[in-house]
């Protein structure tokens, strides 16, 4: 029930991406489409599929550890099996989407698990992971968006969830995420002067 | 002499400097307050005198080879965190458990979540200023300790669950042993009861003081005993089940009032849940193997992100995985639910008095290596 709610809440936020470059299954309504393609997903995950050369903005609207879906997929939430991934919506956005994200999250009543990075050196990218779970019902939300890897910047959703406040001046420390209008990015659990990023994978002690 | 009496006194601040080396912080926590006079005017921790930086290390060995660090967190429920890694990377590459190894893993980490709840008693009644409790306290502590280590040969930091199993079987001495220990904490309950919990001192100090909403706790993430004290119906074990949890009858205390007396009553009931849940696991104790069949030997995930959680002491405790496919976790995100606790105490502890914010943060039930990783 909350699962279906808040897929469609969170789609609306991809209104204005739609006119962008077309998705190859371009008949497929887009609802079906994402769904078609989280299941073909779960079959198969290994297949690269032929339309693997979609636009930039495809691409980076799927920064998935490297799947390849079959068909590129209408961009949107998209569902994934529980019981293998551990959550059940992930979501993809663009950074300037995720503040808007988070509204929409906290009106449901979800709260916030905690919000970290990933490296992708080999693509030039970092990831930043925002996990959402709700007191009531079992719906586990994951937000991600990517930025470049040489000028990482997000806007803070600290205003809204007050709690993400040390989450992301922790994903500062250890990634060096610019968390924009976040009150105090100064490191949190690393030394006070510290001017390195601990996780990032180029870095040497 | 004029400008003296004429200054507004309520306009006068002063900062005071709580730790990191602090009896009542139970670590190396540093609280910087602002106060006016006794009043905390604004409350700022300042962490990372313990960082160890867990999930750089668990980038650079092998899945196995991060399970000693698991107990190196949260030192005094190490085996929830035991069994939140193992269930992460069982789910990642698909491993099967034994039920008798999930049955051991539940007897023992609920064993693990009464020690845990015990220091916390003994610790928080010693920071209101009570100091026999705690004697009490760690007397009891101490059979679990003993019963633990006959198992896992470590007193503290556990190191005991692994993929697909458990490391060591438990024999018949370590069952009888259990049973007596329930006897004998069930007698010791009443004298907890009648002896701290019922105490004029401890409700004055704790009744009505330190709230926590439930929007608060929606906003800052905070799990466990702190959110069930606000009236939040939330337990991993119930709310998202995993190992064997379903087959116990077990209730989750909640408490509607918010207060630092709530969050106390929580645990205490916690402790009998408990036991509840380890007489029916001993009752049921299916026979069979502790480990998979087919040795575990090389542990490689397939590529993608997974994440579990499990309930540990101080609360819901997450770990996020991601894995390129090698036998290397590519990232590993640990998120221990005493960091998103704590997160709160800025904004619960402003216009509190200095010693009812300290029960406050005691009631939060600080670890503070579990904080800093």
């Amino acid at each position: 029930m909350l699962l279906a709610k808040m897929k469609e809440a969170l789609s609306r936020l991809y209104e204005d991406i739609e006119q962008a470059p077309e998705p190859v299954a371009a008949e497929v309504l887009p609802d079906e489409a994402a769904a078609e393609a989280a299941g073909a997903e779960d079959v198969q995950p290994e297949e690269a599929g032929p339309a693997a050369e979609t636009g930039p903005q495809q691409e980076e609207a799927q920064g998935d550890e490297g799947e390849e879906p079959e068909a590129a997929p209408a961009p949107g939430p998209k569902e994934t099996d529980y019981a293998a991934k551990g959550y059940h919506l992930d979501v993809d956005l663009s950074p300037a989407k995720v503040p808007e994200a988070a509204e929409i999250l906290l009106r449901e009543n979800f709260f916030i698990e905690s919000i970290t990075g990933v490296d992708w050196i080999d693509e030039q990218q970092l990831e930043a992971v925002y996990d959402f779970n709700h007191f009531d019902e079992l719906c586990r939300i994951v937000i991600r968006t990517t930025t470049d890897r040489d000028n990482p910047e997000i806007p803070t959703i600290s205003h809204i969830y007050q709690g993400a406040n040390w989450h992301e001046r922790e994903a500062h420390d250890f990634f060096g995420i610019k968390f924009i209008g976040h009150p105090d990015l100064s490191p949190l659990l690393l030394p006070e002067d510290a001017d390195f990023h601990p996780l990032l994978k180029d870095f040497k002690a | 002499m004029k400008g003296l009496l004429q200054r507004d006194v309520n306009q006068e601040t002063f900062t005071l400097n709580l730790g990191p080396q602090h009896p009542a912080t139970h670590g190396v926590l540093r609280v910087k307050l602002e106060m006016d006079g006794e009043y905390i005017v604004e409350a700022e921790p300042v962490l990372g005198y313990i960082h160890r930086m867990h999930e750089k290390m668990g980038e650079n060995r092998t899945w196995a080879k991060f399970l000693p660090n698991c107990g190196r967190m949260d030192y005094l429920s190490a085996m929830s965190y035991n069994h939140g890694y193992v269930a992460t990377v069982e789910r990642a590459a698909g491993i099967e458990v034994p039920e008798r190894a999930e049955y051991i893993r539940v007897i023992t980490v609920e064993l693990n979540r009464i020690s845990s709840h015990l220091l916390w008693f003994g610790a928080f009644v010693l920071d209101l200023g009570g100091f026999t409790p705690l004697l009490y306290a760690f007397d009891d502590r101490e059979q679990i300790l003993d019963l633990l280590e006959s198992v896992t040969g470590s007193r503290l930091t556990y190191c005991y669950f692994r993929f697909g199993g458990v490391y060591n079987d438990i024999d018949d001495s370590f069952i009888a042993g259990t049973r007596e220990f329930i006897k004998r904490l069930r007698k010791r309950m009443p004298m907890y009861d009648a002896l701290v919990t019922k105490n004029i001192i401890l409700i004055k100090r704790l009744k009505d003081i330190g709230f926590i909403t439930k929007d608060m706790a929606r906003r800052y993430g905070a799990t466990g005993p702190v959110a069930r004290g606000s009236g939040i119906d939330f337990d991993v074990r119930k709310h998202e089940p995993y190992s064997v949890y379903p087959e116990f009858d077990f209730d989750i205390p909640v408490y509607e009032e918010g207060d630092s007396m709530a969050r106390y009553m929580v645990r205490m009931d916690e402790i009998e849940q408990s036991m509840r849940i380890i007489e029916q696991a001993l009752d049921k104790l299916p026979g069979g193997e502790i480990k998979p069949k087919k040795a575990v030997k090389m542990v490689k995930p397939e590529k993608g992100d997974y994440y579990c959680a499990v309930e540990a002491a101080r609360g819901s405790f997450g770990i996020r995985i991601v894995s390129d496919g090698t036998n290397t976790p590519y990232r590993m995100k640990l998120r221990s639910p005493t960091y998103s606790n704590l997160s709160l105490f800025g904004e619960a502890a402003k216009g509190m008095l200095l010693p009812d914010a300290l029960a406050l943060m005691g009631s939060l039930d600080l670890v503070i290596p579990e904080i800093d990783r």
